[in-house]
């Protein structure tokens, strides 16, 4: 398996989500915690960004940082997996390597 | 499988240290084995006993600790890190001629080797921060 | 290559170091070559990304004595001493901030960010500050 590629900032302040999309090889996989979770909301600006990326890429979200934002699982993208922390970990392992996204 | 975590950040200031708690909460009940939790940069101030927060909030070293004392779990603060912002051991602050130590049961503090060692014993390395 | 009697017991990894924090304004960059420079001693495949902001990290000509801080960047130089030698630069990142070869004050190897991108994928730890 490729690499998991974490994302914790929002895609509107900081550069991490472009890092991490420009750095995936197919197969690979992107989870948004933190304030990455805003990348993952539908109606965005970089939600199309997403959308495309999906056809290469698994693309992760972590559910209880949605719900801590006031965002709901609906208004993410679909295609998006909304995960928990224990979701988390088993990403981790599944993948071989991690990389941070900071 | 054995995981090792890297925290960069300060706990309160930045979400890094409650995100790798929730982490190892959830790896310990999944059966995995945390290597080590190596604290780096503004991290090291995970590690000290003498921060109160308010009684509603939560208390994020206390946490460490009850993780440490219940999973044995390996906490260790970057000594050259913690020396810059003043967090100590009984030995380092003998050491360093200062008058009392700050740091929280559980933690131990040791040099940057342990966090290459945890890279290359652990089987994944997860990285928090800023 | 490492001699036969320099071979170590042990696992060797492969360890990325990512740069992509500018210096002197955080922290990052000074511990991050603090962390480096003890990998060293594990005999382990070390390599060292500059890349976003990181490539400011070793622009030649820093001089901090204004702003009251050490100027670490001499000690990118000596990281060859420690047998450090694998050191990269992401072309898209340098360009974009309109920074050439010339400017780094250690040779690095240029890659253009698919060629990182697959050196990425064959590292066995990787670390990012």
């Amino acid at each position: 398996m490729a690499m998991l590629h974490t994302v914790n900032k929002s895609p509107f302040e900081k550069r991490s989500l472009d890092g991490a999309l420009s750095h995936a090889v197919n197969g690979a996989a992107i989870l948004m915690i933190e304030d990455g979770i805003y990348g993952a909301l539908k109606g965005t600006a970089i939600s199309g960004k997403i959308e495309k990326s999906l056809a290469t890429l698994k693309v992760y979200v972590l559910g209880p940082d949605l719900k801590a934002r006031g965002m709901t699982e609906d208004q993410v993208i679909d295609g998006v997996t909304v995960v928990d922390y224990a979701g988390f970990v088993d990403l981790v392992t599944e993948y071989d390597k991690v990389q941070a996204w900071l | 499988m054995k995981l090792a975590l890297l925290v960069n950040e300060g706990p309160y200031q930045h979400q890094a240290a409650d995100s790798a708690l929730q982490f190892v909460k959830a790896a310990v009940a999944k059966g995995h084995e945390i290597f080590r939790v190596f604290f780096y940069h503004d991290g090291v101030n995970n590690g000290t006993r003498f921060a109160v927060p308010p009684q509603d909030d939560r208390n994020i070293t206390v946490e460490w600790s009850k993780l440490a004392e219940e999973h044995k779990i390996d906490l260790v603060v970057c000594i050259a890190a913690a020396q810059r912002r003043g967090i100590l051991d009984e030995n380092e602050a003998k050491r360093q001629g200062k008058s009392g130590d700050n740091i929280a049961p559980g933690f131990r503090i040791s040099g940057l080797g342990q966090l290459i060692e945890a890279g290359i014993q652990a089987e994944r390395l997860v990285v928090f921060g800023d | 290559m490492a001699e036969p009697w320099e071979e170590e017991e042990g696992p060797v990894k492969k360890f990325m170091f990512v740069n992509r924090k500018a210096p002197y304004g955080t922290i990052y960059a000074l511990e991050s070559l603090e962390v480096v420079l003890i990998s060293a001693a594990f005999d382990q495949d070390v390599s060292l990304v500059f890349m976003d902001d990181g490539v400011y990290q070793i622009k030649k000509g820093q001089d901090s004595k204004g702003i009251g801080m050490k100027n670490f960047s001499p000690t990118y130089r000596a990281l060859e001493g420690y047998d450090i030698e694998k050191l990269f630069v992401e072309k898209e990142s340098m360009e974009s901030r309109g920074l050439t070869a010339e400017d780094m004050i250690v040779p690095v190897e240029i890659l253009s960010k698919d060629e990182l991108t697959s050196l990425m994928e064959e590292q066995d730890v990787i670390l990012t500050f």
